[in-house]
């Protein structure tokens, strides 16, 4: 669901593919027919932007028809607990759950507690606006008391218990709601339910693949909830053939989250300091809790190891380990945010690395206007991208925002080194990391991202070793001391200082659980240690498929501990056997006295099915011997989600941010804590309850092609791919070309409140209409590859996007808008403005259009706009 | 030249009588094919790589003659990939070598309508200068309520998906030493 995998991941569709020759039954459930559907069995065509109604109807089935596995249900997830009686579902409140603020559109989560766990009342503010949900990272949060016995009903029968608080809230997503909502038809949707459960038990297992047609949306993160709530009411985690796969876009975008350059996290999904971290305890008491189960009770050792290595020697015990070396987060500073300020003046000065957000993120427009409003811009990359060069060839310059003479910022382009250019690692979509060896010396001044940082810090450091401003310290005492290979560092030994090191002995550690709080190790990121275990390069490991196991152990190196399946303790019940024969992972051997099996356990070793905790115990130690889920705070998997995320305890359907559609199950018609940006250069288009809908009456989304690659940068500009895909267009139904007049390889314009952009129409019954609670509603499709610099040029598709995100990552909800399509090319120039602000004239938008974002009930319903001025309404 | 030889050299002749009766192969060779040979024969080294698209991690070897990359193919002891890549993986090559690759820094002044050129060193050290100077226009102490916020909004970096892990260790850890935490990538989480 949500991913075209045939076309966006090609060679990985192989073992789909090879899973289906040996009899897997393939069904593909997307708003399109593509090269997916061809080669599915089953292709279930829904409404963009409508997956949580569908599975929403899944949970249903599972639970009024009893099947659900319910040894697996029972003793690993957390549907035997009790709620506290504060809790109020959506049910009881419209669409909202218990704890909703409106004035600030957030949530005080401490009503969805357990009723034996007291949470402390905490106004949801502070975490929606750091995107504190992702900062909890691969451990979920904190709830203090979860070592200790939680208040439960094995029967699963008490109405507060998990269980029944879920079959309450999924109530009413029937088969004729989905139909209704997702225009799926009912016989169509209780196939994929048969389907589903049918292949799915002791013996069986069923697989869910996702990719970012489910996370870029304002509830991007409850998509994959629901996804986990179906795979674990059916026993698919942790099981083989089971499990959760996201497919992800970019050569090492995992990676780049694990040790992330992201704003709220420092690397293994460590939490960036916020104000209320006063010292290094109190950080540490917000992620490891008190009392509580699981491998985040060691967060000391983590974060005193990574402080290790970002500042040696100078970090000790007296001085917190340096940690108030480290700046402070208090709000967003997302992408997005700092766009907008950039527009405003705020942002001096911006570096891309590789990204090019000209034509890549959401609101193209808004991302120029911000560069051409700074300072200076750094750019590095293979070739010229859009957002080196928007000074000269922005579709500002045509419509007189930007004049070339007039735009202050400096820009510096610095040719960057190629894959093959520069050895290292790159952590692909199954978190395995694969080491790359250099073939050859690049070219000129190409240089790969380590030497430039590398000359930055040794500059830096330079120029600041004589400063006695305390702000300076951080620089002054960072250990920058890396092995040399020629005048950069090497990145095998950068990869060692990842993997960390025993400072006394100064040899790599073996892995994670040889790391200290009490400053002898250091560890650039904990859940990577293992990777260098033995002073051996495990990424670089390659022995050749026929000569590894069933799972490859010796093919690179998977986080954590090179361990392929996550969870895999579930694969056996709670004694220790495997729950069949066929389905045989990972077991306990009484003789041996330890876990063995095909994949490396991901569990301790040693510790027996039986074990149980010692009267207050915590961390890894509290965890049972048949607790499978070892990062969790309570050691289960959550079916319901007592704490950490921003926007409710169980995933909901609501309607995206621009919908032609009222939501028919709640008055709240999307999501209340979705973050909004009212300002004048940032419009919405408007959706039901709001007048004026139907001026942008179409369902947009945009996605890849096989033959470029994301903005472009690396595609648009080679010979052979640019003839495999040489031109921008636009995907839609029969119908709606009748509807609107348009001509298949004519051109064809679509737009929104943003702008429009050209494309030739391929008129296709891949794109079904759909018939939605006795309307027919047309998804309009497009891929968003084009810019202006390249071989094959065209207008930017996501300058038709407006930002706004979901609260809990800050994704944006780039999959599903709504737009007008028209015949012929949109106009030129300066026209262009005035025609896109007509169609905003028409639709009645100002920059309040949906920022109401909270429609339930009659309460109040305040507007979400920023402090800033715009001319008056038009109306 | 015998007449065997000769009616030999007649493609119908070899598709009829040897061992290919398809003329796919040996008898639709001509005298040119018959002498190519794969660019990977002759090359002096190859390298293990990954392709540097998608996330898929499709295995690579990269054959290197005379410190040129002549050739990018799947490595079939891969078990993700089993030695196939997709259109993007095996354009690689083109990505690697073609003449869209800028070789030189080019620098464009303020208010400019040209680029221009810039030796690398002074660019690097012209960064520097700027850093130093929006981190101090951008710096923050402390709140409104007092608390230390120790970090500059003047500098934002976007990027990382791309790259290696190696590096995005180093960026960040040179970034969060400098104060600047407007740090992000093409990924959410
Ligand atoms: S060859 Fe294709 S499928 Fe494989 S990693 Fe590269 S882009 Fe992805």
């Amino acid at each position: 669901m949500g991913s075209n995998m045939a076309e966006a991941h090609p060679v990985g569709f192989q073992w789909v593919m090879e899973a289906k020759a040996r009899g897997a039954k393939v069904i593909h459930i997307d708003p399109r027919f593509t090269r997916t559907s061809a080669l599915a069995d089953q292709h279930v065509t829904l409404r963009a932007g409508t997956d949580i109604a569908f599975l929403g109807g899944v949970i249903n089935y599972v639970l009024t028809h009893d099947l659900h596995f319910r040894e697996y249900v029972q003793s690993y997830t957390n549907a035997t607990f009790l709620l506290s009686e504060r809790y109020r579902d959506t049910e009881d409140l419209d669409g909202l759950f218990s704890g909703y603020d409106p004035l600030t559109a957030s949530y005080d989560s401490s009503s969805w507690a357990y009723e034996s766990v007291a949470a402390p009342e905490r106004p949801g503010r502070r975490d929606k606006e750091q995107a504190a949900s992702s900062r909890h990272g691969a451990g979920g949060p904190t709830v203090e008391g979860h070592a200790g016995e939680i208040a439960a009903d094995l029967a699963m029968e008490h109405p507060r218990s998990v269980l029944q608080v879920l079959k309450r809230h999924f109530c009413r997503y029937t088969p004729e709601a989905v139909e209704r909502i997702c225009g799926v038809p009912r016989d169509l949707f209780l196939d994929v339910c048969r389907a589903w459960t049918a292949n799915s038990g002791r013996e069986h297992t069923t697989a869910l693949v996702y990719s970012v047609g489910w996370t870029q949306h304002s509830v991007g993160a409850q998509y994959i909830r629901a996804g986990s709530i179906v795979q674990l009411l059916l026993g698919n985690i942790g099981r083989p053939g089971g499990g959760i796969y996201a497919l992800r876009g970019h050569a090492s975008i995992q990676g780049s989250t694990d040790i992330p350059t992201l704003f709220n996290l420092l690397p293994g999904y460590l939490p960036m300091p916020d104000t209320s971290h006063e010292s290094l305890a109190a950080y540490l008491e917000s992620i490891s809790g008190r009392n509580q189960k699981g491998f985040w009770g060691n967060a000391d050792a983590y974060t005193v190891s990574l402080l290790k290595e970002y500042f040696g020697e100078a970090a000790t015990a007296e001085n917190d380990y340096c940690f108030d070396h480290l700046p402070r987060i208090n709000g967003d500073h997302g992408t997005y945010r700092t766009a907008m300020d950039m527009v405003d003046g705020k942002v001096f000065g911006y570096f891309l690395l590789g990204q090019n957000p000209a034509v890549g993120s959401a609101h193209g427009r808004l991302q120029r206007l911000g560069m051409a409003n700074l300072d200076w811009l750094v750019v590095r990359d293979l070739t010229m991208i859009e957002s080196a060069t928007f000074w000269q060839d922005a579709p500002e310059i045509e419509t007189g925002e930007i004049v070339p003479e007039r735009c202050r910022t400096e820009v510096f382009f610095f040719p960057a080194a190629s894959h093959v250019e520069k050895s290292g690692t790159f952590t692909q979509t199954q978190r395995m990391l694969q080491w790359r060896d250099q073939a050859v010396a690049p070219a000129g001044d190409q240089r790969s991202e380590l030497w430039f940082f590398h000359q930055l810090a040794l500059r830096l450091k330079a120029r600041l070793a004589a400063s006695t401003d305390p702000r300076d310290r951080p620089v002054q005492d960072l250990a920058w001391d890396y092995a040399a290979d020629g005048d950069e560092p090497s990145s095998a030994d950068v990869l060692r200082h990842i993997n960390g090191i025993d400072l006394n002995t100064g040899r790599t550690v073996s892995g994670y659980t040889d790391l200290r709080a009490d400053g002898s190790t250091s560890c650039g990121c904990w859940i990577y240690s293992g990777v260098y275990a033995d002073e051996v390069n495990q990424a670089r490991r390659r022995t050749p498929r026929s000569e590894c196991g069933p799972y490859d152990a010796e093919w690179g190196w998977t986080w954590p501990m090179n361990r392929r399946v996550l969870y895999n303790r579930a694969s056996a019940d709670p004694q220790g056997r495997p729950w069949s024969a066929r389905k045989a992972l990972v077991w306990w051997d009484e003789e041996r006295g330890e876990w063995t099996g095909d994949d490396i356990p991901d569990f301790e070793r040693t510790k027996p099915p039986d074990y149980r905790p010692p009267e207050g115990a915590s961390g890894p130690e509290a965890l049972r011997g048949d607790d499978p889920f070892i990062m969790m705070s309570d050691g289960k998997a959550w079916l319901f989600a007592p704490a950490g995320l921003a926007d409710g305890p169980l995933p909901t359907h609501y309607e995206p941010h621009e919908s032609p559609m009222r939501n028919v199950l709640y008055g709240q018609q999307a999501s209340p804590v979705r973050k909004v940006y009212g300002r004048p250069d940032n419009p919405s288009n408007p959706a039901p309850p709001e007048a004026h809908s139907d001026v942008f009456p179409y369902v947009f989304t945009a996605a890849r092609l096989t033959e470029h690659h994301t903005a472009g940068g690396m595609s648009r500009q080679l010979p052979y791919l640019s003839e495999l895909q040489p031109e921008l267009f636009v995907e839609v139904a029969p119908e709606l070309a009748a509807e609107r007049g348009l001509r298949h390889l004519d051109w064809a314009h679509v737009i929104t409140s943003r702008t429009a952009v050209d494309a030739r129409v391929v008129v296709t019954d891949r794109m079904a209409p759909l018939l939605l609670d006795g309307r027919v509603v047309h998804q309009v499709w497009m891929p968003y590859h084009w810019g202006s610099v390249g071989l094959t040029t065209g207008d930017v598709v996501n300058d038709l996007l407006g930002v706004v995100v979901d609260p809990n990552v800050f994704i944006q909800e780039s999959k599903v808008l709504t737009c007008d399509v028209r015949p012929g090319r949109r106009p030129r120039g300066p026209d262009l403005l005035a025609y896109v602000a007509d169609y905003r004239h028409r639709a009645g938008i100002t920059p309040r259009t949906g920022t109401r974002v909270v429609t339930a009930g009659d309460t109040d319903r305040p507007e979400h706009t920023e402090p800033c001025e715009w001319p008056e309404d038009p109306s | 030249m015998g007449v065997k030889q000769w009616i030999g050299q007649w493609p119908v002749y070899r598709q009829l009588t040897g061992t290919d009766p398809l003329g796919r192969g040996s008898a639709a060779q001509s005298a040119r094919s018959a002498g190519l040979e794969p660019r990977t024969r002759g090359a002096d080294r190859v390298v293990d790589s990954v392709c540097p698209y998608c996330a898929v991690g499709c295995a690579q070897r990269v054959y290197v003659k005379d410190e040129q990359v002549v050739q990018i193919e799947g490595n079939p002891d891969s078990p993700i990939s089993r030695g196939r890549l997709c259109p993007k993986g095996s354009a690689s090559k083109q990505l690697v070598t073609g003449k869209q690759r800028v070789r030189t820094v080019r620098y464009r002044a303020p208010y400019g309508t040209q680029w221009q050129d810039l030796d690398l060193d002074t660019a690097v050290d012209m960064v520097v200068d700027r850093v130093l100077d929006a981190r101090r226009k951008g710096w923050q102490d402390a709140d409104e309520a007092g608390n230390p916020l120790r970090r500059t909004m003047g500098i934002a970096s976007l990027g990382g998906a791309t790259l290696d892990n190696e590096e995005n260790y180093l960026i960040k850890k040179l970034f969060t030493a400098l104060g600047a935490l407007q740090v992000e990538n093409q990924a959410r989480i």
